[in-house]
């Protein structure tokens, strides 16, 4: 029994490793603030929303496969909550049983027989749920786990285990068979049903005992520890199938309650951003190695969730393009862009809604981040030599049809320095075939790009009204040569009088 | 051929090696090295005592050639797994009746005793088979055939086959069954039920599936295991008597075939294991690229050896997965004593063990390590090698060191062969070369086989009974052994010169040196 929620026809493994960049862009683009709010607090769901949406689908296909489940989660919230609720019960009710150690075939049987009870009880209940409500469910995923459910779980079937579990706690004793092995040890013990001899009212009367037959006193110890031994020996082969159908049906629970928790965390965040009234949409994602790109009202979804507020959210017209410069005044919204953009590809490619009124784009081979960091991790090398690190760390894994976001990478140096650096790294993965997306205050790194005239370029502008007043919209825009450092020094320290700013205006 | 015709596939007389037992090995072994050759062997072959084996010569060339020839059949391939199976079907009997000596409960002994049996019947059986589908071409397996041919068809092996035969088959056919309620167990016979697990596999099939193999579970079978526990001796005394005639019957086969193994038979078992604990060390070393061969063994003094090396040093080297250098040397005319000079640690005292060596092992009737030799078929050895005993002043050493020489002289004959080594180190050069001189003189005159090593040169010039042999050094690195001992002159030079060569202080780098 599979679940196949996550992909078509293969398991969602939570232990899956993740990509070398994954660090990064969990630290780049918040996903720590997106899966709290995924999450509500359950630390299982965080678990499974951060992996995933760091390891991330790389066919359209795959993308709409999910799309559709998630659609179907939507319409139907109370019933996708009831049966992670269900798969819930089965794993922690098992925990409560599996509590002494297994290790006895024996005890493993006993232990199975109980589990397997729990278990059915549960599988009841859910093909109940899978009967009730087989109608409301569209997609392919769902489709087929209901289906799936109804048909192993016949009733015929569940009746004959009921039986077996019944018969398997040995109302009438252990009954085997066994011949003469080795050394006249008992061997190839094999359970076996053969009429229990009933022994008459008197027989028992006088505790009169069946011609060959032996008792074990009840204070002889290792006469008990033999016994249990030659029930271990009789009860071996059930043990086995049993323990087996255990861990099967808990990897199906487990998987069903893996696979869901993305899904029910995916429902969380939905209902927290509705309630904020911010848009969210099904994205479309074209096949990999293309060039679409275009948003309307993308916004940045972990601004949102900290903010408890409408961030701006923005426009783009990226198709065709395979670099994006992003200019401008300082504060005036370009990371917050860039990590909207991020976070878009991130959730799009993880089968999610993308926090837009419409997002499009080619599907991305990786997704890789290379942002400027504020905290020196490295005591060793200087900056420019832990930057330069992590580049080349991001060289090793990138290939064609990637996605390079780009914050503010080498500033550490000159800005003469860091743009020549910065320029041969962005040529040269523009040729491999990467898609750059470039935040920068490296005039001349930006307007050299600019001055190149590329087709395939898109420059934008962190807007920036002529009273200096932030708008944190990103436009369409050359590079222009100040990052208008001297508005934030303003706001800092004070506004200074229209006259002035005219002054340092035409001062330049 | 009749039955008594055989005895031993060791010796060709039956009387000789009546005393192979008498225990402690030749006073050489500790300085030939041949205590660590024995260890060898031995290792992991504790169980067959072979130490007395190795340690008892032969003197007389039929008997060798009788060893030469059953090696030889049982180097040639087939018939030695004949013999392994044999030996390995004898090693698990064994463990089979220590383990029904171990045994405590009557039924279970009994048991274990019927499982040694039929693995003896079988053995035999298979071994005459071997035997007779290869054909050996020695006297003595060929002999030991004929034995076997003969035992086997006697009645009483043949009675013991069919009787054991018979009780096993009718052992294993019991299936019987086991009821446990509670604290009572009851036993009954099995009246064909039908399989409860399989039934319960069969129905949880659906959810078998990923689950990989077997469960680790406690409690797995014990394979061999030891004794039985309280309720399996109930239950199994329960089944006996459920089938009182089939156990009846078992009791009395154990009571009278006690003494069921054949003494030839347990000879043969031991003795053939000389062969092929040596076989096996051969195989170890010919895969690290050394030869064996079949020695001409005679009466003759020139002797004659071609890529020969020591045995105990090869083990050890070839274990290390380093190279063993091999040495040749030859003796003809009035030659016989070889003296043995040049830079220490150059191999000259394992060529006189190599020597040694070679001449003891050609009397056990083995092949010996070299590609080709031929070699005196010696009536004694004889070693002097320098003790490491602590005698405080040089005199008493020197002393010590005198009356054991002396007492190696007074046995020697001249079929002996002699080696002694570093002799006289403790004296002074002059000293070392008088009595160097002296003890050569006498061995010369007695005309028994000698290697000599000394670092006195002088000595390799004595006279037409003496040939030098000089261990020799990679002349561009000196540090370098190259553990070759070689037949020439004693310069005392070579050794020096490469050190100089090496340091660029020949006549030659200094002239470049200084023209640079």
């Amino acid at each position: 029994m599979k679940v196949y929620l996550m992909h078509r026809g293969r398991d969602f493994d939570p232990t899956a490793a993740l990509p070398s960049n994954s660090d990064a862009i969990a630290q780049d683009l918040e996903l720590d603030v997106l899966c709290s709010s995924m999450a509500q607090g359950d630390p299982f769901l965080f678990d499974v929303a951060r992996k995933a949406l760091l390891v991330s689908l790389d066919e359209p296909e795959e993308v709409s496969y999910r799309q559709h489940v998630l659609a179907d989660c939507i319409a139907n919230p109370a019933v996708v909550r009831k049966v992670y609720g269900l798969a819930v019960e089965a794993i922690e009710g098992k925990k409560k049983i599996w509590g002494w150690h297994m290790d006895y075939p024996d005890s493993v049987l006993r232990g199975s027989v109980e589990t397997l009870g729990l278990f059915f009880g549960v599988l009841n209940r859910l093909r109940e749920v899978a009967d009730e409500h087989r109608g409301s469910f569209e997609s392919e995923g769902f489709v087929r786990l209901l289906d799936m459910i109804e048909r192993e779980l016949d009733d015929r079937y569940l009746l004959r285990i009921q039986e077996h579990l019944q018969e398997l706690r040995f109302p009438e004793g252990e009954r085997m068979s066994a011949r003469l092995g080795k050394g006249f040890k008992g061997e190839d013990y094999v359970l076996r049903r053969f009429p229990v001899g009933r022994r008459t009212w008197t027989e028992r009367v006088l505790r009169k005992k069946p011609k060959y037959s032996f008792e074990v006193a009840p204070q002889d110890e290792a006469g008990h520890r033999a016994l249990s031994e030659m029930r271990d020996h009789g009860v071996r082969t059930a043990a086995r199938a049993l323990k087996a159908s255990t861990d099967h049906i808990l990897g199906f629970f487990t998987s069903l309650r893996t696979e869901l928790a993305f899904y029910i965390a995916c429902l969380n965040l939905r209902e927290a951003l509705l309630q904020e009234g911010e848009p969210v949409c099904v994205p479309l994602l074209s096949e990999g190695g293309g060039l679409a790109l275009s948003a309307r009202g993308l916004y940045d979804v972990c601004l949102a969730l900290k903010l408890q507020r409408r961030p701006v959210g923005n426009d783009l017209k990226a198709d065709g393009k395979r670099l994006l410069v992003v200019t401008g005044a300082n504060q005036g919204g370009k990371s917050t862009f860039l990590r909207s953009l991020g976070l878009a590809y991130v959730m799009a490619q993880a089968g999610m809604f993308v926090p837009a009124q419409q997002f499009s784009a080619a599907i991305s081979a990786g997704l890789f981040t290379h942002y400027k960091r504020e905290e020196d991790a490295s005591m060793r090398s200087g900056k420019l030599d832990e930057e330069l690190g992590r580049m080349s760390a991001i060289v090793d894994h990138i290939r064609p049809g990637c996605v390079l976001l780009c914050n503010e990478s080498f500033a550490s140096t000159n800005e003469r320095e860091g743009s020549e650096i910065a320029k041969e790294v962005i040529q040269a993965l523009l040729e491999a075939g990467v898609r750059v997306f470039l935040v920068t205050h490296l005039f001349e790194l930006s307007e050299g790009l600019y001055r190149s005239g590329a087709a395939d370029a898109l420059f934008l502008r962190a807007e920036r009204r002529a009273d200096g007043q932030r708008t944190f919209k990103v436009v369409e825009g050359e590079p222009l040569s100040t990052s208008f450092g001297q508005d934030l020094y303003a706001q800092v320290f004070g506004t200074p009088d229209k006259a002035e700013v005219v002054r340092l205006g035409s001062g330049r | 051929m009749n039955q008594s015709s055989f005895s031993s596939i060791l010796f060709l007389d039956p009387v000789e090696g009546e005393d192979v037992d008498t225990p402690g090995s030749p006073q050489f072994f500790g300085d030939l090295n041949l205590d660590r050759v024995l260890e060898a062997l031995t290792e992991g072959a504790e169980e067959y005592n072979l130490g007395p084996l190795f340690c008892y010569p032969l003197s007389d060339i039929g008997s060798i050639a009788y060893r030469h020839d059953v090696m030889r059949d049982l180097e040639a391939g087939p018939l030695r797994g004949h013999v392994e199976a044999f030996a390995e079907s004898m090693r698990s009997m064994r463990l089979h009746l220590s383990q029904a000596d171990k045994l405590s409960y009557e039924y279970q002994k009994m048991s274990w005793f019927l499982d040694a049996v039929e693995i003896y019947c079988d053995a035999v059986k298979n071994l005459l088979g071997g035997l007779s589908q290869e054909g050996p071409t020695s006297r003595g397996l060929q002999s030991f055939a004929a034995f076997l041919e003969q035992y086997s068809s006697s009645p009483e092996f043949v009675g013991l086959v069919s009787e054991t035969k018979r009780l096993k088959r009718e052992l294993s056919g019991i299936t019987y069954r086991v009821h446990i309620q509670g604290r009572l167990v009851s036993v009954g016979r099995y009246g064909g039920e039908p399989d409860y697990s399989s039934e319960v596999e069969e129905t949880f099939r659906r959810f078998a599936e990923g689950a990989v193999g077997e469960y680790a579970m406690r409690g797995q079978p014990r394979q061999n295991g030891a004794g039985m526990d309280s309720v399996e001796e109930q239950v199994m005394g329960l089944v006996a008597k459920l089938y009182p005639e089939l156990f009846g019957g078992l009791a009395a086969f154990y009571a009278r075939h006690a003494a069921y193994l054949d003494q030839t038979i347990g000879r043969f078992d031991r003795e053939v294991q000389f062969y092929l604990v040596y076989i096996r060390l051969m195989e170890r070393l010919r895969s690290g690229g050394l030869s064996f061969c079949y020695p001409q063994v005679g009466e003759s003094k020139s002797v004659r050896a071609a890529d020969a090396f020591d045995l105990a040093l090869a083990i050890k080297l070839v274990h290390e997965g380093s190279t063993v250098v091999c040495n040749d040397f030859f003796l003809e005319g009035e030659e016989r004593i070889f003296v043995v000079s040049g830079p220490n640690q150059g191999g000259k005292t394992t060529f006189a063990r190599t020597f040694g060596q070679l001449h003891y092992i050609a009397r056990l009737g083995l092949p010996v390590p070299g590609k080709e030799a031929r070699l005196l078929l010696s009536d004694g050895l004889f070693t002097h090698f320098e003790r490491e005993e602590h005698i405080e002043d040089l005199r008493g050493k020197l002393q010590d060191e005198l009356l054991r020489m002396h007492g190696v002289l007074q046995r020697a004959t001249g079929d002996s062969v002699v080696i002694v080594n570093e002799g006289f180190a403790s004296t002074s050069v002059n000293d070392a070369l008088y009595i160097g001189r002296e003890i050569l003189r006498q061995v010369a005159d007695r005309g028994c086989l000698c290697v000599y090593v000394t670092f006195v040169d002088e000595l390799s010039r004595l006279g037409k009974a003496t040939v030098s042999m000089v261990s020799t050094v990679v002349p561009e690195d000196p540090t370098q052994r190259t553990f070759k001992v070689v037949r020439r002159p004693a310069d005392g030079r070579a050794y020096a010169m490469a050190i100089a060569e090496k340091y660029g202080l020949t006549r030659q780098a200094l002239r470049e040196r200084a023209s640079r």
